[in-house]
């Protein structure tokens, strides 16, 4: 910069500092934008919500976290030392003024975004709560009584297992392969056999721990017509990595169309690659770390399909 | 010795704890000391490293196996059991066999000198305490050999999963991962112990509580966590024996046990040790970039309490690792609340330590490139540790990849980072050998893009829905994958320069002054190395604070003495 500059000089700093904060604001805004592409599809009445408060903290990270390093690269540029220069640097021991803003716009901006966030997850449970029904030995006794009975009329069964997992619908169809009707709210209960899995369909945004000893009741809304992912998120042993199967949302006519076919089908025990790789692991001379046997596949009306590619 | 005629009678300093016993009575003055019970704070401090180190190396392997195997979607490379197996035991040695022992380390030859102390308050007590380490490593090192394989529950052990017992054996991978758990936390409560009474009542005369250095006040923070939280996961350990090898039903539904219960003993202490961990390299940034800004630590007293502030802060965020849980929603409120507020001691840090930068001299040597790296780094996870705080962004990247892209990048990215630094920075100081510069800046070159290209992309893939813990995924997170299997590999690479720097230099380097960076602490009075206790019985009377670059104040009664005594050493 020169000092024949036509600017008065005291005015170039705080040029630059508002010339830093609206590129910084710019960069911030787009990255907020941009921040959806990184999620799936979104296919709940949940996932906009979530999808949104991401963006909003993506936007205020990027603004944050530009800033911090925009200042680091600064000194990095402008204040560094000469080789042969041992002198030291300005002696400022602390800046009161600076310290007291430093404490409190954090303080205000992570409460914004708590309170934000407090009302996105009330909207969430408002689009679909979460109960835990039972508890304990009451638990034990629920799973093992099968479907029907206590359960919320329409709801669907969700078992897990190691490692698969088993739908029931209300009129009694099994299957390893999740059917739902698009645009209605549907409750699973959802009920563990053995350890903790984890009910995760990342395109719906939502995700519930599968606790033995709880019985848990959840619902959701699917949005979008669609073959997805649900995947196990709690580690689960052995063949944990293979607890995936899909999630089928189907407008409501196919949907009622499938649960009749399905009744009709026989009762035969369900494809299951845990099962496959242990049957593998087996015939190679049961190589490899302990593991519990997986459990039998259970018996579906219909099977998941291995071959179908998903969305998300 | 008699008290110094100047000391105040409001001084802290007790002569008769500086009377410890000698603590190297017949020992050898060899390299053969780093072998045996040696009661020296500065030979227990480089034990603990150079065995944290070895550890590293282990836990790096492991992690480089697993990579292997995520290179392709399917689980191709090792059995998915073995995997599983080979995560659980990469975590456990990184935290407990890594990088608890090597802050230990630091504690131990940082902090006697630090406050002009001649040696831990409790010497034996502290050699008991490193030895502990060896013998729970070899424990857990066993269990790769017993039928059955090692613990594969992961580092969290949850039940039921880690009380399975496949094979029915007594002793198996899990009861020997319990044990090596529990001997840790046994040695880590001696050391708390220790490395507290000593900062309490060791300091040298004038040496006030904001006199102190910023790493003996996060070491304090630090060590207080540990006094507080561990025996809880010491109880809930135990516990979760009895339900492996002794049919209780602590968490056993089927028992009338509940398996949550053990989610709240291990995190109530286990999301606290993470504090454990990075609050002593907030305090090594704190040392180090003031020293090569040439500036004063901005801000010194603030920083100081903010880390009180996240030791207290860090014992009420535990629940928020259970949001998925069937936790409810008031509670998942509460606990994001207290989650988020953590920003704001942590965040008085980050722009102290920027404002320290500002306007300073900037020497940009291998210890402050491993500082400022860590400190880019740790911003980095500082936001998205904000985003997982918040329950509805949790509820979607809980227990995916995200979670593991976050904490590698507070675990490795920064404390990793801050650890390299501090080696760099006081290697000087405690092997008399100066290091080879270029080899350093090389080491952090690698370091640093191996970083990014390993953890960066785990975010997305998270983002996107990837799991934890998955030995085999779907083929479109296979990109992200690729990418952070190549940045674990050049991290692999990255430690050749490390480790060849640190052999080379301390049996060939070139002779290190007493202060080669021109630093201010009470450390840097002392020769290099300093002698077996310090300042013996010339314990210098501290009369200014630290950090007073450009301040032109001495820091000690008489310090000309100091300086050229330690040069002539």
């Amino acid at each position: 910069m020169t000092s024949e500059s036509s600017m008065p000089r005291q005015l170039l700093p705080g040029l630059l500092l508002a010339g830093a904060v609206a590129t910084n604001l710019l960069v911030s805004f787009s990255m907020a934008r941009i921040s959806h592409q990184w999620l799936p599809v979104q296919a709940s009445t949940a996932a906009p919500y979530v999808d949104d408060l991401f963006a909003l903290e993506t936007g205020i990270g990027s603004f944050i976290f530009l800033g911090c390093i925009g200042v680091m690269v600064w000194t990095l540029l402008f204040n560094r030392a000469d080789k042969y220069d041992m002198d030291d640097g300005d002696p400022i021991e602390g800046n009161l003024r600076l310290e007291i803003v430093w404490t409190i716009i954090p303080l205000v901006i992570v409460m914004l975004i708590a309170w934000k966030a407090i009302g996105v997850s009330q909207t969430l449970a408002s689009l679909g709560g979460k109960v835990r029904v039972a508890g304990a030995e009451d638990a034990v006794q629920v799973a093992e009584s099968g479907s029907g009975g206590s359960a919320p009329a329409g709801a669907i069964e969700v078992i897990a297992r190691q490692w698969s997992w088993e739908f029931v619908y209300p009129n009694g169809v099994r299957s390893t392969e999740l059917h739902l009707p698009v645009n209605e709210q549907v409750t699973f209960r959802l009920i563990s056999m053995d350890v903790l899995h984890g009910f995760f369909i990342p395109a719906f945004r939502l995700k519930q721990d599968l606790i033995p000893g709880s019985v848990i009741d959840y619902s959701l809304t699917p949005t979008r017509e669609g073959r997805y992912r649900l995947r196990d998120s709690m580690f689960s042993g052995g063949y944990f990595a293979a607890n995936q199967t899909d999630v089928v949302v189907e407008s409501a006519t196919t949907f009622s169309r499938w649960l009749e076919a399905a009744a009709k089908v026989p009762l035969q025990p369900a494809a299951n690659p845990a099962t496959d790789l242990y049957r593998q692991r087996l015939a190679r001379g049961d190589r490899g770390w302990a593991t519990v046997p997986p459990a039998p596949p259970p018996l579906v009306h219909v099977s998941q399909d291995p071959l179908a590619g998903h969305e998300a | 010795m008699k008290p110094d005629p100047q000391m105040s009678p409001s001084s802290v300093f007790d002569p008769r704890v500086l009377k410890a016993p000698h603590p190297v009575p017949g020992a050898p003055d060899n390299w053969r000391r780093f072998f045996g019970f040696n009661t020296d704070a500065k030979v227990i401090g480089i034990q603990y490293i150079a065995l944290a180190l070895f550890f590293l190396l282990v836990g790096g392997l492991l992690a480089m196996i697993m990579r292997g195997e995520l290179l392709t979607p399917p689980s191709d490379l090792v059995d998915p059991t073995v995997y599983n197996g080979l995560y659980t035991m990469h975590g456990t040695v990184m935290l407990f066999l890594f990088l608890f022992p090597i802050l230990n380390g630091f504690n131990n030859l940082l902090i006697p000198p630090m406050i002009g102390a001649p040696d831990m308050a409790f010497p034996r007590l502290n050699a008991a305490a490193f030895w502990i380490v060896p013998v729970f490593g070899v424990v857990l090192m066993a269990s790769f050999l017993v039928p059955g394989g090692p613990s594969s529950s992961g580092w969290w052990a949850y039940p039921p999963v880690s009380t399975q017992n496949p094979l029915n054996h007594f002793i198996n991978g899990q009861f020997l991962w319990i044990l090596a758990v529990a001997l840790s936390g046994v040695s880590s409560i001696m050391g708390a112990v220790n490395f507290c009474t000593t900062i309490l009542r060791m300091r040298a005369p004038g040496m006030t509580l904001f006199r102190m250095p910023i790493f003996c006040w996060t070491a304090l923070a630090a060590q207080a966590i540990q006094l507080g939280g561990l025996p809880v996961l010491t109880a809930g350990a135990v516990m979760l024996l009895f339900d492996l090898s002794f049919g209780t039903s602590f968490f056993r539904p089927e028992g009338g046990g509940d398996p949550m219960l053990y989610q709240h003993f291990f995190w109530f202490y286990s999301h606290p040790a993470v504090y454990v961990m990075v609050l002593p390299v907030f305090g090594i940034f704190s040392e180090l970039f003031p020293v090569y800004a040439r500036k004063p630590l901005l801000g010194y007293h603030v920083v100081a309490l903010a880390s009180f502030g996240i030791t207290f802060l860090s014992l009420i965020v535990w629940v928020h690792h259970m949001f998925t849980s069937g936790t409810p929603q008031w509670m998942r409120n509460v606990f994001m609340v207290t989650t988020m507020l953590i920003a704001v001691p942590t965040g008085i840090k980050v722009f102290a330590w920027l404002a320290t930068l500002w306007r300073g001299k900037i020497r940009l040597s291998t210890p402050m490139l491993f500082a400022l790296g860590g400190l880019f780094n740790f911003i980095f996870a500082g936001i998205t540790g904000v985003m997982l705080a918040t329950v509805p962004v949790d509820i979607h990247v809980g227990n995916t990849y995200f979670v593991v892209g976050h904490f590698h990048t507070v675990i490795f990215s920064t404390i990793t980072f801050g650890v390299f630094a501090g080696i760099y920075h006081w290697f000087p100081k405690f092997t008399g050998k100066m290091y080879y510069e270029g080899l350093g800046k090389l080491h952090f070159l690698l370091t640093f893009i191996g970083a990014q290209l390993n953890f960066l992309p785990m975010h997305w893939a998270g983002l996107m829905g990837m799991p934890r813990r998955v030995a085999s995924y779907d083929p479109e997170f296979a990109f992200a994958n690729v990418l952070a299997s190549l940045g674990a590999f050049l991290l692999g690479v990255a430690t050749i320069p490390f480790l060849l720097n640190m052999v080379s230099s301390w049996v060939r380097g070139p002779r290190a002054p007493a202060n080669p960076w021109g630093a201010i602490g009470l450390e840097w009075l002392l020769p290099s190395p300093p002698p077996a206790e310090n300042f013996e019985h010339d314990v210098p009377t501290v009369i200014s604070g630290p950090y007073g670059y450009g301040l032109g104040k001495p820091l000690v009664d008489d310090q000309e003495r100091y300086v050229a005594r330690s040069q002539e050493a």
